[in-house]
């Protein structure tokens, strides 16, 4: 009786479409604002996730996440480099200095300043130039969104110059640095000329970066720094977690973002099981006559699963299509650069669809159980 | 107790009773009917609408419980089949046609006429080729693959009284089948229900408004209040019928 339940949902293509853009609709929606949510939140920690030498960050115990740091003491970097198992450690600066170019235009920035005999922790992905150049004197690399935002409209060029707190600055590279959460150029250069480019304060160590040695894991050298200095150690992907809870708790985003996804989810989940009880309640006296002719109650629970899983995969798969689209399109703008759709929120919207096409069957499954054959008598 | 069907009856009802609904609001849609039909013969069920016809056939086709009394349907005493055999009884032994004829919109005609078949377990290829045969005879061999939704209604009633005969039921049970119908096609249909349905060792139910085609009857059950009335074996012409006009056939059957 497969082909007859199949016939039956695909014979009205008016319904029929009108089911399957529901559920693509619902899809689309959930796996939009979801993978845009997780995706401004990752951002929270585009900096930390760029560093891709180090595997452990040291820090003030008071620095909860990347935007607001305790600077540490000198010699803690020295205290560091003591504790068994570590590899190397090297400082690394972070501060926001502003800007300007020659016309006049200025933007706050993140200043990454890096070790400078070891460089670590610069930009790996460069569009025009070389990392290398951060051993020239007064020297930055700008990511290409900071580029365009001190630069519009003029094509990418090295040997530009921007001034910052009174230094004369000379772009070396163009970086293709990820995007962060707030729409800040993001500089590196190293920790000497960092410090200058700031202002001198009595300490400016704002993290350690390091790296395990051989044989040791990151989160069991953390533990060691912990123990050993009393710092703050945490790995890669445990600071980046720290950033995206600080978010969540201290701002208004998740709200925001959260009740945009429920309505999304009620929104979807209410059109697309609206749209299949009332395509199998438009159905109920064909369901009717097959149960009169003598087709099993578990035979008609199998149709109706049989349509219910058949458009919403159909409609699943449609909806992620269109949603990958969307992203496609938006991952090369500027402003929307990095913003990937994510397994997870297919995974998640695959689960919600799943739920919403359980709930419904269920509810029309009912219909059809309680469903008198007798009625078909009764035209 | 068990009920004995007397010699060459289909169905036995024997004092059988429905009630709907509870206290004050409680229908008696029958009263205690007696009705039996007999093999190789077409019994008509008459009577005005409310009269509990549509009620006593549900019971019988086993759609629906009756309150009281006893029933044999094929010699079967259906109160000792399960649920799930009631339904596997009904798949096999009975055929349906109903009055809006209630094909599958989405399936061919073709297709609609072999669901029977398909349910039985029979391979889909092989169902859809027994079903045009059986088409073809009733007339339909170049609407095959014609959905239900582009045939006329006489062409809609051949199909579902295709699909009811296709898996050679014992007991086939028709609502009202030229009700949905002009009167030529109505003729066409009944032609065609006495010329394919009434076999030996088949019993056929026909519930009917229509006086027109009384003489296609073995026997006419009169019901009225939810009881048979009277039961009267057609005594009248094609030409009879057709030159009276209804009402008055209907009111000289209900005398």
């Amino acid at each position: 009786m497969n082909f007859v339940a199949l016939r039956m949902l695909t014979g009205d293509r008016a319904k029929y479409f009108g089911l399957v853009f529901a559920i693509a609709f619902c899809t689309f929606l959930l796996e939009n604002q979801t993978t845009i949510f997780a995706n401004i939140m990752k951002r929270t920690a585009s900096q930390i996730l760029d560093v891709t030498d180090a595997e452990v960050w040291v820090m003030d115990p008071q620095t909860e996440y990347w935007e607001q740091t305790k600077a540490l003491k000198d010699t803690d970097l020295t205290r560091v480099r003591g504790v068994p198992g570590v590899r190397w450690a090297v400082r690394l600066f972070k501060g926001s200095p502003v800007a300007r170019t020659v016309d006049g235009k200025f933007a706050v920035s993140f200043l990454i300043g890096l070790d400078d005999a070891t460089l670590a922790g610069a930009p790996r992905k460069m569009i025009l130039g070389s990392w290398d150049r951060l051993r020239e004197p007064d020297s930055v690399i700008v990511d290409k969104a900071g580029y365009v935002l001190l630069f519009p409209d003029e094509p990418l060029t090295l040997g530009r110059t921007l001034e910052m707190n009174d230094h004369r600055v000379t772009i070396v590279g163009i970086s293709d640095a990820a995007a962060p959460f707030a729409s800040l150029p993001v500089m590196h250069t190293r920790y000497s000329e960092a410090i200058n480019f700031l202002g001198r304060e009595r300490t400016q160590l704002s993290f350690i970066i390091a790296r395990p040695e051989a044989g040791v894991s990151p989160s069991a050298l953390t533990a060691r720094i912990r123990e050993h200095t009393g710092l703050r150690a945490r790995t890669t992907q445990e600071f980046m977690w720290d950033c995206i809870r600080y978010y969540l708790q201290h701002t208004g985003i998740p709200v925001n973002f959260g009740i945009t996804i429920v309505v999304a989810l009620v929104v979807g989940a209410v059109v697309a099981g609206q749209t299949f009880y009332l395509f199998t309640i438009e159905n109920l006296k064909q369901f009717g006559a097959l149960k009169a002719i003598g087709i099993t109650n578990v035979r008609l629970i199998g149709m109706i699963l049989l349509q219910a899983f058949t458009a919403g995969a159909l409609g699943f798969s449609l909806g992620t299509g269109m949603a990958a689209t969307f992203f496609e399109i938006f991952l090369h703008k500027l402003a929307t650069r990095g913003i990937v759709l994510m397994w997870q929120c297919v995974a998640l919207t695959g689960a919600c669809i799943f739920f919403v096409v359980i709930v419904a069957s269920v509810l029309s499954i009912r219909r059809v159980l309680v469903l008198e054959p007798a009625a078909v008598f009764r035209g | 107790m068990g009920l004995t069907t007397s010699d060459g009856a289909g169905v036995s009802c024997r004092n059988v009773r429905k009630r709907f609904g509870s206290g004050e609001a409680t229908v008696e849609a029958l009263r205690g009917v007696d009705f039996e039909t007999r093999f190789g013969e077409l019994s008509f069920l008459v009577g005005p609408s409310g009269c509990g016809k549509t009620t006593l056939i549900s019971i019988i086709a086993g759609l629906l419980d009756r309150s009281g009394g006893e029933l044999s349907v094929l010699g079967t005493n259906v109160d000792e089949l399960s649920q799930r055999e009631r339904v596997l009884f009904r798949r096999e032994n009975l055929g349906f046609i109903f009055q809006q004829f209630n094909l599958l919109p989405a399936l061919t005609a073709a297709e609609n006429v072999a669901v029977p078949l398909i349910a039985s377990g029979t391979a889909r290829r092989r169902a859809v080729d027994r079903a045009a045969d059986l088409l073809s005879q009733l007339g339909l061999a170049n609407r095959l693959n014609a959905l239900p939704a582009t045939l006329s209604g006489g062409q809609q009633q051949r199909v579902a009284i295709a699909r009811a005969l296709i898996h050679e039921p014992r007991l086939v049970v028709c609502d009202e089948p030229t009700a949905a119908l002009d009167h030529a096609s109505g003729e066409a249909v009944m032609e065609l229900l006495s010329a394919n349905a009434v076999r030996p060792g088949r019993t056929v139910i026909v519930v009917t408004h229509d006086s027109r085609v009384f003489h296609y009857a073995h026997s006419i059950a009169h019901m009225d209040d939810g009881r048979i009335v009277k039961v009267t074996r057609p005594t009248r012409t094609r030409e009879q019928n057709e030159s009276t006009d209804r009402t008055s056939v209907l009111q000289e059957s209900y005398a």
